[in-house]
C-alpha cells in the first residue's frame, strides 16, 4: 500500500467522508445495503490507517541551556525518586508507626544536593517541580537543583507556571545593578496588574535591596504614593534586609502613612535602629517614666506609667487601644519600653550592666511588665547581652499562658538569681510576653544551643518544642544528649510517646545522624514499668525505632551525595 | 526439557542490582516502603543460599514477619498480611541483598525451617509440573481428546451465533443511522449477550463501541470505523474455514478464544537474549493487565507478554525495564505474531553487560516515516492492530499548543507524528520532554493510528520508564478523540 493514499478506490461515491455521511443518516434512507456500507467502511478504515503518513512538524522547542553541573550518583538519584514518591503517598492521619516519614527529609536532601553542586536528573524534574509547587518551603532549593532545564520545562507547562511567577525562579528578573531594566520592570508592574505582579515586584525589590540598599529606597520612593497599601506594607517589611540609618528619612515619612499597618511596620523598624530619631524620642519618653530610687538599699526601680497616649506617640507606632482585659497605662508603658533603645538603661541605672539591671527590685509590681518589654526590645535589637541577662531568669511555667497584665500585679518582687536557665527552677515568676524562643534568636548559635540544653536538663521537654525550633541544625553534641536523656526520662515516667511527638519529630530531623548507634538500645522493647500507661513501652520502642531509622536514612542520604566522584557508579 | 537443570544456577545466583530489585515493585508506594525497610528496617537472621534469600523483619506486631524469596521465579512469601506482590518486606529484603547487606549462608543447611519448608514445597511442585508434561505428551487419552473436541466445537457454534447476532445489531444501527445511535444500557446488554456467547473479545469491542457515541468532535467517523472493524471480525469468524491459518488464528484470538500457554511452550520456542523495553499496567477496575514488551538481541524480534492480576493487585510476573534475560519464548499463532508466552528462563533477568559483553541497552530504532510504513505493513496482516511496538530514534517532543496536541518531530524539524491523546494527559510526556531538553531522544512506544504512545526513553546510558503514561492509556482504554489530529497528513 502506498503511503499517503487516501482516495478510496472501490468506494465509488468518493471518500471516507461520503461513507460517514451515509452512515450518519442511515443506510436505509440512502438506499444502500448496510452490509455493503460496512464492508466499504472496513476497507476504507484499514486503508486510511495503513496509509497514514507523518504530517508537518510545528516549531521545535528551543533547546534548554546546558547545565554544567555533574549528574547525581545513582544511589542519590534513587533516593530522590523515593523521597518524591513518598511525598504524595503516606501522610495523613494515623498513628506514627516505626517507619520514618520521608517527606520530612526532602528539605535536608535538597539543601545537601544543592550544596554539593549536582544537577537534578531530568526524568525526576516533573515530580520535583510538583513538590516545589506544593510546598513553598522546598521551592528555593528545589528550583536551584532543577536548574536551567527545570526552568525550561516549567516555561512549557501550565501546571508549573506559578513557579515562574514567584520570582524564586530567578532569571526572569533583571540584574539588580541594571538600573534601566530594573526601573522598567518596576514601573511596568502597577500598570500591568494581573496575578503575580506583586510577587514579581517583591522579588525584584528584594534583589535590589540586597545589591544596593540605598538604590532600593530610591526606587520605592519614586512610586510610593501610587502603591497599594498591601504592597507598601510588603515593601517596608523588605527593608529589614540591610536596614541602616540611611533608611531613616524614608521610614520617618512612612510614619505618617495612611495605612496603620505601614505605620506600625515603619515604627518597628526605626525602633530596631538604636541611633534613629524615633529611638531617641522613645528614650526621652521612658527616661521620664522609669527612675532609680536610690533611697532604698538596694535601690529600687520606680515606674510611673504614662497617663495618655498623645498624637506624637501614636505617630511613633504606639497602638492606643489596649487588648481586652489590659489596663491602658501598662499597655502604653510596655510599648514605649519595648521601642526604646536598650542603651538608655545604662544611663538611667548609673552604668549598671544588663544583668545587674534585670536583678534590681521593681516597685509596685511593675517587674513583669518591664521584663516583658525589655525582652521584646532585646529580640528586636538583637542585643545578646540583654538577651542573656533576661534568659538567665528562665520562667518555670509555660511561656504561653494567658496574659496576667494588670496595673497592680503581684507585690514587690524578689531579685532573681542571676545567670543559668536551670537555677531558678523554684523562683516562680510568671512573665507573659517574655518569649524565650524569640530572645534566643539574639544569642550566638552555640550559646543558644547550650542554653536550651541546660533548660531541658532542668525542666524536661514539655516546654522545649519552640526553644528547640530556635536552634541551628544539626544540634550540637550537648543539646542532642540533653534531648535524648530527657526522652529517656519521659519514657521511664510511663507516659505515652505521643505527648512528645513534636520533639520526637524535631529530633528525627535535627539530631546528628551519628547518634543512631547510641539510640539503638532504646529502640529495643523494654519491660513495662508497673505504673506506666498500658502498652506505653511498646509505643516508645516504636518511636525510638522510628528515630533511629530516620537518622540512619539521613546518614545514608549524606553518604550517597558525598561519595567522591571516583567511586561513583 | 533441554536446559532445565541449568535454571538459576549460573545466572540467578549472582547478586541482582538495586535497579533490578526496584523494578520488581508493584507500585511507587511499595517501592518507597521497601526503601525505608531496606535502609532502616530491623532485620535479623537474614541470609542467602541456594537461589533463595530470607530474613525476619520486625513490624509493629510482636512477631517479626518472615520473608523469603525464591530467586528462580522470582517468587515471594511473607507472613505479613499485605496483598501486594511482592510485599514491602520481600522487596526490602531483596534490596538489602542487592546492596550486599545480606551475607551468603555457608550451605543449604543454614536455611531456617520456615523458609526451607516453603522453598521445598515450591520446588517440588515445579518438578511435578515438569514431570507431568512429558507424561501428557506421551499418553494422549483418545476419549478425553474427543470430549475436548466436542466441547470446542460447541463453543465455536456459540460464538458463531453471537457473531451473527452482533452482525444483526450492526446492520440495524447502520440502517437507522449513527445519528440515532443508542447510548449506555443497550450496548451493555449486547456486550452481556456476547459474554453469554463465550466471545469475550467481541464483548470488549461492543463496550468500546458503546463509549463512542457523542464522545467529542468527529465521533460518528470513529464509531463507523470501529463498527466496520467489528463487522470485519464477525465476518472473519463466520468464514473461518475460508481464511489462511495464520489469519484464522488472529481472528480466533481477537474473538476471545485462548490458546493454552503450556501447550504452546511444548511446541517450538525461540531462545534469545531478551531486553525488557517496557512494563505497563492497566487497571480497568476488575482486572489489572500487565503488558511487558521484549526485544530479542539475536532475532531482532519484538514480543509482548501479558500477565493478569485481580483488581488492584499487581500481577505476579514482573520484569524490570532495562534488564535482559536469556529465555525461551513461544509466540501465539497469528498473522502478525507479537504476543508470546515466557518459557524457560536460562539466565537473568540481569543488568545488561557493559561494553565487553557488547549487549545493547537500546535496540536499533527507526525514523518516523519507517515506523509509519511498518504499521501499514502490519495492518495488512492484522487489520485490527491498534498499534505496533517501535523504537524511534532522533525525535524531538513538541509540547501541545492550544488545540494542537503533542508531537514527536524529526530532529530536522520536517515531519512529525502526533502523540496518542491519552499519552498527552499523563505525566510521562513531561518526563519525556524533560529528558529531551529540546534535543533529540530515542523512545520506545506503541505506534498506532491514534498516535504514538511513549513508554520508555533512553538517555545518557540510563533507561527511563515513562511511568506517568500508564494511567488510563492501557490497551483497554476507549478510543479518544485525537486532539487536533493535525500531525497526520
Amino acid at each position: 500500500m502506498t503511503a499517503g493514499t487516501q482516495d478510496l478506490a472501490g468506494s465509488p461515491a468518493g471518500g471516507w467522508g461520503e461513507l460517514v455521511a451515509a452512515a450518519v443518516v442511515g443506510a436505509g434512507r440512502r438506499g444502500v445495503d448496510e452490509g455493503a456500507l460496512l464492508d466499504a467502511a472496513a476497507a476504507a478504515t484499514v486503508r486510511r490507517r495503513a496509509g497514514l503518513v507523518p504530517g508537518p512538524a510545528r516549531r521545535l522547542p528551543e533547546p534548554a541551556a546546558h547545565d554544567p553541573r555533574p549528574r547525581l550518583p545513582a544511589a542519590a538519584r534513587r533516593r530522590l525518586a523515593a523521597l518524591l514518591a513518598d511525598r504524595s503517598g503516606a501522610g495523613g492521619g494515623g498513628r506514627r508507626g516505626p517507619t520514618p516519614d520521608l517527606a520530612e527529609l526532602i528539605p535536608e536532601w535538597l539543601r545537601h544536593a544543592v550544596e554539593c553542586g549536582y544537577q537534578a536528573p531530568p526524568e525526576l524534574l516533573p515530580p520535583l517541580l510538583d513538590a516545589a509547587r506544593a510546598r513553598i518551603d522546598l521551592r528555593p532549593h528545589a528550583l536551584a537543583l532543577a536548574g536551567p532545564r527545570g526552568l525550561w520545562l516549567a516555561e512549557r507547562a501550565p501546571q508549573w507556571a506559578p513557579l515562574l511567577r514567584d520570582g524564586a525562579a530567578g532569571p526572569a528578573l533583571p540584574d539588580p545593578r541594571d538600573a534601566a531594566a530594573v526601573r522598567a520592570l518596576w514601573e511596568e508592574g502597577p500598570r500591568a496588574g494581573g496575578p503575580g505582579t506583586s510577587q514579581v515586584r517583591s522579588a525584584l525589590f528584594a534583589e535590589v535591596r540586597r545589591a544596593d540598599p540605598a538604590g532600593a529606597v530610591e526606587l520605592l520612593a519614586s512610586t510610593w504614593p501610587a502603591e497599594k497599601a498591601e504592597d507598601r506594607l510588603a515593601f517596608v517589611e523588605l527593608l529589614r534586609t540591610g536596614l541602616s540609618l540611611a533608611d531613616e528619612p524614608f521610614l520617618e515619612g512612612a510614619l505618617g502613612d495612611r495605612s496603620r499597618g505601614v505605620r506600625t511596620a515603619a515604627a518597628e523598624l526605626l525602633a530596631g535602629l538604636p541611633g534613629s530619631a524615633l529611638a531617641g524620642r522613645m528614650a526621652a519618653r521612658v527616661r521620664s517614666l522609669v527612675v532609680l530610687d536610690r533611697s532604698e538599699e538596694p535601690p529600687v526601680i520606680a515606674v510611673e506609667a504614662p497617663y495618655e497616649c498623645d498624637a506624637a506617640m501614636e505617630r511613633d507606632g504606639l497602638v492606643a487601644t489596649p487588648p481586652a482585659g489590659m489596663g491602658e497605662r501598662s499597655w502604653w508603658f510596655g510599648q514605649l519600653v519595648a521601642a526604646a533603645p536598650l542603651a538608655v538603661w545604662q544611663e538611667v541605672f548609673d552604668g549598671r550592666t544588663a544583668e545587674e539591671v534585670v536583678a534590681l527590685p521593681v516597685a509596685d509590681g511593675w517587674r513583669p511588665d518591664l521584663l516583658a518589654a525589655w525582652s521584646r526590645a532585646a529580640a528586636r535589637q538583637h542585643d545578646s547581652a540583654w538577651a542573656r541577662a533576661l534568659l538567665g531568669t528562665a520562667p518555670t511555667s509555660p511561656p504561653g499562658e494567658p496574659p496576667a497584665f494588670t496595673a497592680g500585679g503581684p507585690g514587690a518582687s524578689r531579685p532573681p538569681a542571676p545567670s543559668g536557665p536551670g537555677r531558678t527552677a523554684g523562683g516562680g515568676e510568671n512573665v507573659p510576653g517574655r518569649d524565650p524562643a524569640r530572645l534566643l534568636t539574639a544569642l550566638p548559635e552555640a550559646e543558644r544551643a547550650a542554653w536550651v540544653a541546660e533548660f531541658i536538663s532542668a525542666h524536661g521537654l514539655s516546654e522545649a518544642f519552640r526553644l528547640l525550633g530556635a536552634c541551628a541544625v544539626p544540634w550540637p553534641e550537648e543539646l542532642g544528649r540533653a534531648v535524648v536523656d530527657a526522652l529517656e526520662i519521659a519514657r521511664d515516667g510511663g507516659s505515652y510517646p505521643w505527648s512528645f511527638s513534636g520533639v520526637m519529630g524535631l529530633a528525627e530531623r535535627c539530631l546528628d545522624p551519628s547518634y543512631a548507634v547510641r539510640l539503638e538500645p532504646l529502640a529495643a522493647t523494654h519491660e513495662e514499668a508497673e505504673e506506666s500507661s498500658p502498652g506505653a513501652a511498646g509505643y516508645w520502642s516504636e518511636a525510638f525505632q522510628r528515630l533511629v531509622a530516620t537518622l540512619r536514612i539521613r546518614a545514608a542520604m549524606r553518604d550517597e551525595l558525598t561519595t567522591p566522584a571516583a567511586l561513583r557508579p | 526439557m533441554a536446559g532445565r537443570s541449568v535454571v538459576g544456577m549460573d545466572g540467578l545466583s549472582e547478586r541482582w542490582s538495586v535497579d533490578q530489585v526496584w523494578g520488581l515493585a508493584p507500585d511507587a508506594s511499595s517501592r518507597t516502603a521497601a526503601g525505608k525497610l531496606a535502609a532502616a528496617g530491623p532485620w535479623v537472621e537474614s541470609g542467602a543460599a541456594g537461589g533463595a534469600v530470607w530474613g525476619l523483619c520486625r513490624g509493629s506486631g510482636s512477631r517479626p514477619y518472615q520473608a523469603v524469596v525464591d530467586l528462580r521465579g522470582p517468587a515471594y512469601k511473607c507472613s505479613c498480611p499485605s496483598r501486594k506482590f511482592p510485599c514491602k518486606h520481600a522487596l526490602g529484603l531483596l534490596l538489602r541483598w542487592a546492596q550486599g547487606e545480606v551475607a551468603d549462608a555457608p550451605a543449604e543447611a543454614a536455611v531456617p525451617q520456615w523458609a526451607a519448608e516453603w522453598l521445598a514445597g515450591r520446588r517440588e511442585k515445579a518438578e511435578q509440573k515438569a514431570a507431568a508434561r512429558p507424561a501428557a505428551e506421551r499418553a494422549p487419552d483418545p476419549a478425553a481428546a474427543a470430549e475436548a473436541e466436542r466441547r470446542a466445537e460447541q463453543r465455536r457454534q456459540r460464538i458463531a451465533a453471537g457473531a451473527a447476532e452482533l452482525e444483526q445489531r450492526l446492520t440495524d444501527l447502520l440502517r437507522d443511522g449513527l445519528a440515532a445511535a443508542p447510548r449506555g444500557a443497550v450496548w451493555e446488554e449486547t456486550a452481556a449477550r456476547m459474554v453469554d456467547a463465550q466471545a469475550p473479545g467481541l464483548a470488549a469491542r461492543v463496550r468500546e463501541l458503546g463509549a463512542l457515541p457523542a464522545s467529542g468532535p468527529g465521533w460518528p467517523a470513529r464509531l463507523l470505523a470501529e463498527c466496520s472493524l467489528t463487522h470485519l471480525l464477525d465476518q472473519g469468524f463466520l468464514r473461518l474455514d475460508e481464511l489462511p491459518e495464520p489469519l484464522a488464528a488472529t481472528v480466533r484470538s481477537r474473538v476471545g478464544l485462548t490458546v493454552d500457554a503450556a501447550g504452546l511452550l511444548r511446541g517450538s520456542t525461540l531462545r534469545d537474549e531478551w531486553l525488557v523495553l517496557a512494563q505497563e499496567d492497566a487497571d480497568d477496575g476488575k482486572l489489572v493487565t500487565r503488558r511487558i514488551w521484549l526485544h530479542g538481541a539475536g532475532t531482532e524480534r519484538m514480543a509482548l507478554l501479558l500477565a493478569y492480576g485481580a483488581a488492584g493487585r499487581a500481577p505476579e510476573q514482573s520484569l524490570p525495564t532495562g534488564l535482559v534475560l536469556d529465555a525461551e519464548l513461544a509466540y501465539y499463532p497469528g498473522a502478525y505474531p507479537l504476543r508470546a508466552a515466557l518459557g524457560t528462563v536460562h539466565a537473568g533477568p540481569r543488568t545488561p553487560a557493559g561494553e565487553g559483553g557488547r549487549q545493547r541497552t537500546v535496540p536499533p530504532g527507526a525514523g518516523i516515516a519507517e515506523a509509519a510504513a511498518a504499521y501499514g505493513a502490519a495492518l495488512a496482516a492484522d487489520p485490527w492492530l491498534e498499534g505496533i511496538p517501535v523504537v524511534l530514534t532522533d525525535v524531538v517532543p513538541v509540547p501541545e499548543e492550544g488545540d494542537e496536541g503533542w508531537q514527536l518531530a524529526e530532529r530536522t524539524g520536517g515531519r512529525a507524528l502526533p502523540l496518542h491523546p491519552a499519552a498527552g494527559r499523563g505525566a510521562g510526556v513531561w518526563q519525556l520532554l524533560a529528558v529531551s531538553g529540546g534535543g533529540p531522544v530515542t523512545v520506545f512506544g506503541e505506534f498506532g493510528h491514534a498516535g504514538f504512545r511513549p513508554l520508555t526513553t533512553f538517555s545518557a546510558g540510563t533507561t527511563v520508564p515513562l511511568t506517568g503514561t500508564a494511567a488510563g492509556a492501557g490497551a483497554g482504554a476507549p478510543i479518544a478523540a485525537p486532539k487536533g489530529g493535525g500531525a497526520w497528513r
